[in-house]
């Protein structure tokens, strides 16, 4: 008997965990996007199943939703490919180096994501190092500035990111059979074309684990937007942020959050079905 | 599979369905109350006769310390009354503070505070909905005689029958002077080429709506919807331009100080604390926002009395010398001008702590807003301000 209970047992302290700490907010952020619109902190906020405010913030908030999509997006794909690089020099060519090259991927969660962030207004700054070298050759006119500008805020969403793409990426770099890609040289594939139909197709559960692990967080990311951003760079997670606490508009905040999750959602369902079907590659 | 629906899918979706049901009721629960209290209903006994004791919530650095030899105000208070202050530093934000009160203050309940200062707006809301406590006349003769004319008369407490200007401050322009020339007007701001891209405004909806409706000739402190929607069509044109660079909190000091920001919409407190010589702070020729953080003594206060002596205490001139010598605010106490004399002679004249009547007469504040238009001011200034 006592065998049968054991995995129930095992199972408790998560499910406690993710009952208090998930399902609970959960259900308060879903309360939340149906109150009554015309309630304020004040006055107290009723759930009145008022549909409409998914309807209401999609019409007022497509902008900054379609932007933070699209940032997230350009961000993880410039992570791919540089944390692909990065990733396969470390698991095939690095050698004894590394493991001190994984070391330095992870260093720079050492220092608070705040603080790296703000270090790039110091990096972009307008009288800065780098704009006044691309200004010198000419690459940038006497007005441009890189801060204030989608580059900046990409980039911050890039280096913020980029350790979250390279790990997983070399996790399963790391497991492939090099006598596969052996083999695939003995059967007279070119390099490249080994790279193609070998390694790059094994290497799929580090993309698929790598791009989520990227695109999730920056879709939903503020920091980036706010410190380096302008008003003109603004992502969904600076509205719903500005909605909760300066303007006080619970209702429109939560149906803001239920849409970018459902959002969200949707796009890595899809994601994972077609890669997991291969068709991606 | 085929167009059979199987037992497996059958349960399934029966349970989702009756787990969905289930959640719509749930949701109820997770709706919040109505926040609005009776300061007459809303009280407790003052234990202030019996209890020596007095808790005080205030921002950091705004008050003077002990320092070898020194002695501050607040040591000067509890030797002169015996009262033994309890003195946390713990309001960095308005918003902030109020959500950590609303759960207490707005069900009636003690928020463990005697006396906390916030800055106008947020204790006008405070006063509105019936959290504030009225401050007995008779127990605060210092703050009737001695507070300056330009903080008398406010839409929000004429009176000033429920808060006491802690201190005050101005919301006018800075800039740069060792990277631009002299920036006089707050229209300079919104629309000079050679400040392209270079300027940021705050994020304090009252401070900024309030300077562009003076640069059109609107009063802040009584403004109609006109009024606001021609500030706010300014507002938009100038970030549509690119004018504008960001929209800020406190960081904009650093900004200017590098150079990221040739001028900016500013506090008169930063600039004076930045001590950075290359930085000017500049009355605006179309006037000034004038704001001041106020001391309020909450609903279930233990100790009002208490609280009103303080209130009266920081109202003695001299104290009030020796309060803004050290944390350089405009000092909201008349006398205290002359007082200084003793204190620090050199701060006598200093304009950002005691300005001139003619520069005090540049001020203005904003008018007091209604919960819906808080929330509808708010979002229309969101709106331009954000994406």
């Amino acid at each position: 008997m006592r065998g049968r209970w054991t995995g129930y047992w095992l199972i408790l302290p998560a499910a406690l965990w993710l009952g208090v700490f998930f399902v609970i907010p959960f259900y308060s952020l879903l309360a939340t996007s149906l109150y009554d619109p015309e309630g304020s902190v004040l006055t107290g906020y009723d759930v009145t199943y008022h549909v409409a405010n998914f309807v209401d913030a999609i019409e007022e908030f497509w902008r900054p939703l379609l932007r933070s999509l699209w940032y997230a997006g350009v961000a993880t794909v410039i992570c791919l490919v540089l944390g692909y690089v990065l990733a396969y020099a470390i698991a095939f060519k690095a050698g004894r180096w590394r493991t001190l090259l994984l070391v330095l991927v992870v260093a720079p969660f050492f220092t608070s994501f705040l603080i790296r962030t703000l270090s790039w207004k110091l990096i972009l700054a307008d009288d800065g190092f780098i704009v006044d070298a691309l200004q010198t050759v000419h690459l940038m006119g006497d007005d441009d500035r890189l801060l204030a500008t989608p580059v900046a805020v990409i980039a911050g969403l890039v280096y913020n990111f980029l350790p979250f793409m390279v790990l997983p990426l070399y996790a399963s770099l790391e497991k492939i059979d090099h006598r596969l890609i052996e083999a695939s040289s003995d059967l007279y594939a070119s390099p490249s074309r080994g790279f193609w139909k070998v390694t790059l197709p094994l290497s799929m559960p580090g993309v698929v684990g790598g791009t989520l692990l990227t695109f999730i967080p920056a879709a939903g990311d503020y920091i980036n937007a706010e410190l380096l951003g302008s008003p003109n760079q603004r992502m969904v997670g600076n509205v719903i942020q500005e909605l909760f606490t300066s303007t006080g508009d619970y209702a429109a905040a939560g149906a803001l959050s239920v849409i970018l999750m459902v959002i969200i959602v949707a796009l890595v369902m899809v994601y994972i079905r077609k890669a997991g079907t291969e068709e991606l590659v | 599979m085929t167009g059979r629906i199987s037992r497996r899918t059958a349960l399934t979706g029966g349970a989702g369905i009756a787990l969905g049901a289930a959640s719509l009721g749930v949701l109820p629960l997770f709706g919040t109350p109505d926040r609005q209290q009776d300061p007459a209903t809303c009280t407790t006994p003052d234990l202030s006769e019996r209890q020596a004791r007095l808790v005080v919530s205030n921002w950091p650095g705004y008050i003077d310390e002990d320092d070898d030899g020194y002695v501050s105000t607040l040591t000067d208070f509890q030797k002169r009354t015996g009262i033994d202050v309890s003195y946390t530093a713990d309001v960095n934000d308005n918003l902030e503070f109020f959500a950590k009160v609303v759960n207490q203050l707005g069900s009636c309940q003690s928020s463990k505070r005697d006396l906390f200062m916030l800055t106008d707006w947020m204790a006008a809301r405070m006063i509105q909905v019936g959290w504030i406590q009225p401050l007995d006349a008779a127990k605060v003769p210092n703050l009737h005689a001695n507070l300056i004319d330009s903080l008398r008369g406010i839409g929000w407490d004429p009176d000033r029958t429920y808060s006491a200007p802690w201190q005050s401050g101005l919301t006018g322009i800075a800039y740069n002077k060792s990277k631009v020339g002299e920036v006089r007007s707050f229209e300079e701001l919104l629309s000079r080429p050679d400040l392209k891209g270079r300027v940021s405004l705050l994020t304090e909806m009252r401070d900024t709506m309030g300077l562009i409706m003076l640069s059109q000739g609107a009063d802040p402190a009584d403004f109609d919807e006109d009024d606001w929607d021609n500030a706010l069509d300014r507002l938009r044109k100038a970030r549509n331009d690119g004018q504008i660079r960001a929209f800020t909190g406190n960081e904009y000091i650093q900004d200017l100080a590098a150079g990221n920001v040739l001028a900016c919409e500013a506090w008169s407190g930063d600039v004076a604390a930045a001590e950075d010589e290359n930085l000017v702070f500049v009355a605006p020729e179309e006037g000034q926002m004038i704001w001041s953080d106020n001391m309020l003594i909450p609903n279930l206060a233990e100790h009002q009395a208490n609280a009103e002596e303080w209130i009266n205490y920081y109202y003695d001139p001299e104290v009030a010398a020796k309060l803004a010598a050290y944390v350089w605010y405009i000092c909201p106490v008349k006398g205290a001008q002359e007082a200084m004399e003793k204190v620090d002679p050199s701060l006598v004249e200093n304009p950002l702590i005691f300005p001139t009547t003619e520069s005090l007469a540049t001020t203005h504040s904003f008018m007091a807003l209604e919960e819906f238009q808080i929330r509808a001011y708010e979002g229309d200034f969101a709106d331009v301000t954000g994406g």
